[in-house]
């Protein structure tokens, strides 16, 4: 056996564990980050191939082609977590504080449509919301819907279909930092005379905002980057980034431009969760996530 | 005592949380009552009638059939290596303190907070790069990148919830540091670990879009159901998404005795200790 001073083995072992994994991680995560820019700046055509050519001129034409897209795509993610925020905030406080025996039972539902395939759950929600369906019938009928007017194919069903996919990642942080502050806080608050609203504004509320923070994160960044909704649920004219970059590549074969798209779209998340990072600390943002 | 206006509150949020229920439920609803239904034609859209026929033959679609093989399969290989390779991660982040663990925490961080069509997409073009052919391979190596960062948070936070003190005892009665690992340390995070396996492989069977990005001419099974929404997607898949649902709601529930039964052993033997220590208990052989 290799000798050699505990202290060498001590400064040593850490990097033998961490080595294949963080090897990993370099190679198919920061590396290919890296490399996309190296891709958006060649030039060239799908038939004769592309070389590299400091072709910055594609983030100019990238920028206005889909600024649309791009900001089609921050809209519907934020409004998409505002209402997960709205439907998920009191699902997590009941599940938290009232819930009593069945709280395991309630976290187990939340989580259950992880186990259904994302694809699937949103086809489901294709055939709910489809143009003769239940759901557009009944709303015809009470006029909230008009007789040639469909659900489907609208913006509404997209960012529906997001909310929807999205909202456990919502629930789940919000029901970790709402569990494990002091109840004592609350009771204290009203017997110090604060009302409920107060007690809430004041103590429960700065006391979640962790977790509203990281669940505002961890749906916030997947819907940015989301295309099935808009693809299963949506036309092109509600196409997000992620369907413009998923063609570029795929169908269209244009790697620069899509390079460049998912690049930009990289920097500006990355640009916000730095932001994020220097107002919490990256340390509370994985704790309060998980 | 509770005032009136406290009741409608505590009412309003009961009845909102079993709302917000439901609207996580419909869907899952829908798939498994349409597997159940007795289609005509392609469209699986409109309730036309029961039938089991779906339930008797799942794998009637052969390119179904190996599209969920390849989906398991490569669950299968992908979170093996990034159970191997986030496990002993997290051993490193959680028990040495070292220079440049800033960095290393941001490395797992960040696929975390990355879009995953950004992750698909950049893991491509590498490909594209290098001139590797995308398929079967690419696949896996893209799902151990995207899931080992995933199995580093669960270990750790496995890791550390436990009693140091269990292993130096270990140690200071003569155990080397491997024998200490596997006698020890394993044993004490192989609930975290089967905990951050099942994640991965959950993960990894579900993947749509970054797999779609790497898969070549390979199909997996969130690729075929997307594939097939343009012709219709066949009942077989949802008899097989209710199917995987069933089989893990199975191993919920013994999961859930087992833990029962273990919990109540603990209590009587906790019990048994009690009485035996009150001086006028007779003595335990």
């Amino acid at each position: 056996m290799l000798r050699l001073s505990l202290r060498r083995r001590r400064q040593l072992l850490p990097w033998l564990f961490l080595g294949p994994g963080l090897l990993w991680l370099i190679v198919f995560f920061a590396i290919p980050l890296v490399n996309q820019l190296n891709v958006s700046l060649q030039s060239g055509d799908a038939e004769t191939g592309y070389s590299f050519t400091w072709n910055f001129s594609v983030y100019t034409d990238a920028i206005s082609d889909y600024s649309t897209q791009f900001l089609r795509s921050i809209g519907y993610a934020a409004t998409a977590t505002i209402l997960c925020l709205i439907i998920g905030f009191p699902l997590a406080y009941f599940t938290a504080f009232k819930a009593g025996k069945y709280k395991n039972l309630i976290l187990l539902l939340i989580i259950l449509p992880f186990f259904v395939s994302y694809v699937l759950r949103t086809v489901a929600w294709q055939l709910i919301l489809s143009d003769n369906g239940w759901v557009v019938e009944r709303l015809r009928d009470v006029g909230l819907v008009s007789e040639d007017g469909r659900l489907l194919a609208t913006r509404t069903a997209v960012i529906a279909g997001i909310t929807y996919n999205f909202l456990p990642f919502m629930v789940l942080p919000l029901y970790v930092s709402l569990e494990k502050m002091d109840r004592r806080l609350i009771e204290a608050a009203t017997d110090l005379y604060a009302s409920r609203t107060t007690a809430f504004r004041r103590v429960t509320l700065p006391l979640a905002l962790p977790g509203i923070f990281a669940g505002s994160l961890l749906t916030f960044i997947p819907a940015c980057g989301d295309f099935i909704n808009a693809a299963l649920l949506g036309t092109p004219r509600q196409y997000m980034i992620g369907n413009v970059i998923q063609s570029k590549f795929i169908n269209i074969l244009d790697y620069p431009t899509a390079a460049a798209l998912s690049f930009i779209l990289m920097t500006f998340i990355l640009v916000g969760i730095f932001i994020y990072a220097r107002l919490l600390g990256t340390q509370n943002l994985t704790e309060a996530a998980f | 005592m509770q005032s009136r206006s406290d009741k409608v509150r505590s009412w309003g949020l009961a009845i909102w949380s079993v709302l917000a229920l439901l609207y996580l439920f419909i869907p899952i609803f829908i798939v498994v009552l349409f597997s159940f239904n007795d289609n005509q034609g392609r469209f699986n859209f409109t309730w036309q009638g029961f039938t089991l026929n779906h339930w008797a033959h799942p794998f009637a679609d052969p390119d179904l059939a190996s599209a969920l093989k390849n989906s398991l399969v490569i669950a299968l290989i992908s979170t093996l290596i990034a159970v191997a390779l986030g496990t002993f991660m997290a051993l490193a982040l959680v028990r040495y303190s070292f220079r440049g663990r800033g960095v290393v925490d941001l490395m797992v961080f960040l696929p975390l907070a990355s879009p995953e069509v950004v992750l698909g997409a950049a893991l491509l073009a590498l490909f594209l790069t290098a001139a590797v052919n995308t398929g079967f391979v690419t696949i896996i190596i893209a799902h151990v990148m995207f899931t080992v960062s995933y199995v580093v948070v669960t270990v750790k936070a496995r890791l550390e919830g436990m009693d140091r003190h269990i292993e130096e005892a270990a140690m200071d009665l003569g155990a080397t540091e491997w024998a200490t690992f596997r006698k020890i340390t394993l044993p004490m995070i192989a609930p975290g670990v089967a905990a951050a396996a099942l994640l991965a492989a959950a993960i990894s069977i579900d993947d749509y879009v970054i797999t779609s990005f790497n898969a070549g001419q390979t199909q997996t099974f969130p690729l075929f159901i997307f594939g097939a929404t343009r012709q219709g997607v066949p009942p077989e898949v949802n008899v097989l998404a209710s199917g995987l649902l069933i089989v893990v709601l199975v191993l919920m529930g013994l999961n859930v005795m087992l833990q029962r039964r273990l919990a109540a052993r603990e209590m009587r033997r906790e019990t048994v200790d009690e009485l035996s220590q009150t001086p006028l208990a007779p003595a335990r052989a």
